[in-house]
């Protein structure tokens, strides 16, 4: 990101936080159903030192990662192996076209059923949601290969395991990495909106609940939400980094083609 | 060393190759030309075992082949894409050499000497990205050169460099060729290259790609760009095979040219061709 960029995003920010703050303060709305923006900000900076607060923010993260994790280890070497063996990739096809579009929320009441605890339902319902993407990436990336490259390697007598761990596996990371960005989005959202509706001891969806018990703080609430939108925003642009520096070559192509 | 009887090659219903016979000894220097399109690389992938032929048969060493024959290289004509981008131009170069039981360190050092040997010696820590087409063509010829297989498959392996190192690189081939006894096959569009070059000239025919005819080249083994391209002899080669390239140009127009046909679009391609003009 250029310093341009980043000044131009903060003025966005600071004109919607104006905008929002004008509304709130000249009574077109009540307030206390749209706090002004500088009581949100206010709060959320109480909130980075409550100690009951991280330990829900604790425990989303947790789960985060957990589910995230789960489901890296189980798509990439599906996806692998789906991308790699024609047969077994036709042959999923539909199953995996069927199942994607299923939204995981749509699962709480089985995934209730199925785990006991909170915590593990709300994994498995990342673990749904996180699928799909990276494992749609993997096989695709893989079946999209350039021929020539695996050829070339063929042609210098290195065997199929060979080729697939030297030419398709680093062509095919980027691919899947834009895949992992993709289902660590989906996933805060997944898991939030599980906690929310499933409910549990910790996590930041709790924590939402429970600012609208007794009276309702809805200051307190956005505030809580402030800090989801924060933690989406801190995952996506460590992994866009992250990307950058492990994938450098296939930056510099694709913008060599643009 | 390599023997192809009937070999035929389909994609799907097209057909592609038909009937190809030809006989490469070994230490030979064969290059095949022939009009784009007539299945010159599509032999080749045959040759390398990379796409299983539709008839006939590929025997090197006395056996047929049945897969990737060992101790082979390939110079692919889509030289960019045969490269691999995240890594660096000499650790493309060392990749394959990983099967010859090398160390890390002896890899990288002969890498950079193939590279030294095609002008390329500054690029080593480069990616391929970032050089040119013709560069990267030759960090291709030199991955190849590196690997000092004992049969290489050249496709339209200059294609893309300028004439002068185009001229550089010719020379090397043949100096390798000299040097380490390795059986060479060529592919070229380029007339003076398939003489220049060639122990023996291939010409292919297209619709479907067959042998039109081979010719002995009757050059002295040590060739020179100056000298040799002025020879006599050179000269009444080149015309000959292009005379039969032309041939192939005329006769691809009706879409059915028989054996007959060949021979009056050859009479009418030898009567306007100026002798010595590329
Ligand atoms: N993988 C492929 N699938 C289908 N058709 C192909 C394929 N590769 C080549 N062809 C066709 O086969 C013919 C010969 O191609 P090729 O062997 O590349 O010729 P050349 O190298 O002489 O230009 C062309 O008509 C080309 O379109
Ligand atoms: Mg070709």
């Amino acid at each position: 990101m250029t310093p341009r960029r980043i000044l131009l995003g903060a003025a966005g920010a600071v004109v919607v936080v104006g905008v929002l703050e004008a509304v709130s303060r000249s009574g077109l709305v009540d307030e206390t159903s749209l706090p002004p923006a500088s009581t949100v900000l206010k709060e959320a900076g109480k909130l980075a030192v409550d100690r009951e607060f991280l330990v829900d923010v604790g425990a989303t993260v947790r789960e985060w990662l957990l589910g995230l994790l789960l489901a890296v280890l189980a798509a990439v070497p599906l996806g692998v192996l789906l991308g790699s063996v024609p047969l077994l990739g036709t042959a999923s096809r539909a199953l995996v076209e069927l199942c994607r579009p299923v939204p995981s929320v749509a699962l709480i009441p089985l995934a209730t059923l199925l785990f006991s605890s909170p915590a593990q339902t709300n994994m498995s319902l990342i673990f749904y949601a996180c699928l799909w993407p990276i494992l749609v990436n993997t096989l695709y990336a893989l079946r999209d290969v350039d021929p020539v490259a695996k050829d070339t390697l063929r042609a210098f007598g290195s065997s199929t395991p060979a080729v697939l761990w030297r030419v398709s596996l680093p062509s095919a990371a980027p691919f899947i990495a834009t895949g992992v960005r993709i289902a660590a989005s989906v996933a805060l959202v997944v898991l939030i909106s599980t906690e929310l509706l499933v409910g549990g001891d910790n996590g930041i969806g709790i924590y939402l609940t429970e600012t609208q018990q007794g009276g309702g703080r809805t200051d307190l609430m956005l505030a809580g939400a402030c800090w989801a939108g924060v933690l989406g925003l801190l995952a996506n642009t460590a992994l866009i980094a992250l990307e950058r520096v492990a994938f450098r070559w296939h930056a510099a192509r694709v913008e060599g083609i643009a | 060393m390599l023997e192809i009887s009937g070999l035929g090659h389909a994609y799907g219903t097209h057909r592609v190759l038909e009937g190809i016979d030809l006989k490469v000894g070994e230490g030979e220097l064969v290059t095949i030309v022939g009009p784009s399109g007539c299945g010159k690389s599509t032999l080749l992938r045959c040759i390398a075992g990379l796409v299983p032929p539709t008839e006939g048969k590929v025997v090197l060493k006395g056996a047929p082949i049945d897969g990737v024959p060992d101790d082979l290289a390939v110079v692919f004509q889509d030289y960019s894409r045969s490269l691999l981008p995240w890594l660096t131009v000499r650790d493309n170069v060392a990749l394959p050499l990983r099967r010859r039981g090398l160390g890390k360190a002896e890899r990288r050092a002969q890498a950079v000497k193939a590279l030294a040997s095609v002008g390329l010696e500054d690029a080593a820590g480069k990616y391929p990205w970032q050089l040119s087409g013709g560069m990267q063509q030759r960090v291709s010829i030199a991955r190849a050169l590196a690997y000092k297989p004992t049969l290489m498959l050249m496709d339209e392996p200059f294609g893309s460099v300028d004439a002068q190192t185009r001229e550089d690189l010719e020379d090397l081939v043949l100096q390798v060729h000299r040097a380490e006894g390795m059986t060479i096959l060529l592919v070229t569009h380029d007339i003076d290259e398939s003489v220049y070059l060639g122990d023996r000239v291939v010409v292919l025919a297209r619709n479907p790609g067959r042998v039109r005819d081979e010719l002995p080249v009757t050059l002295p083994a040590g060739r020179d760009q100056i000298g040799t391209r002025a020879d006599a002899e050179f000269v009444r080669l080149r015309a000959e095979v292009g005379r039969l390239v032309r041939g192939v140009v005329k006769d691809s127009e009706p879409p059915d040219a028989t054996d007959a046909e060949d021979a009056d679009a050859e009479a009418v391609a030898t009567a306007v061709e100026e002798p010595a003009k590329k």
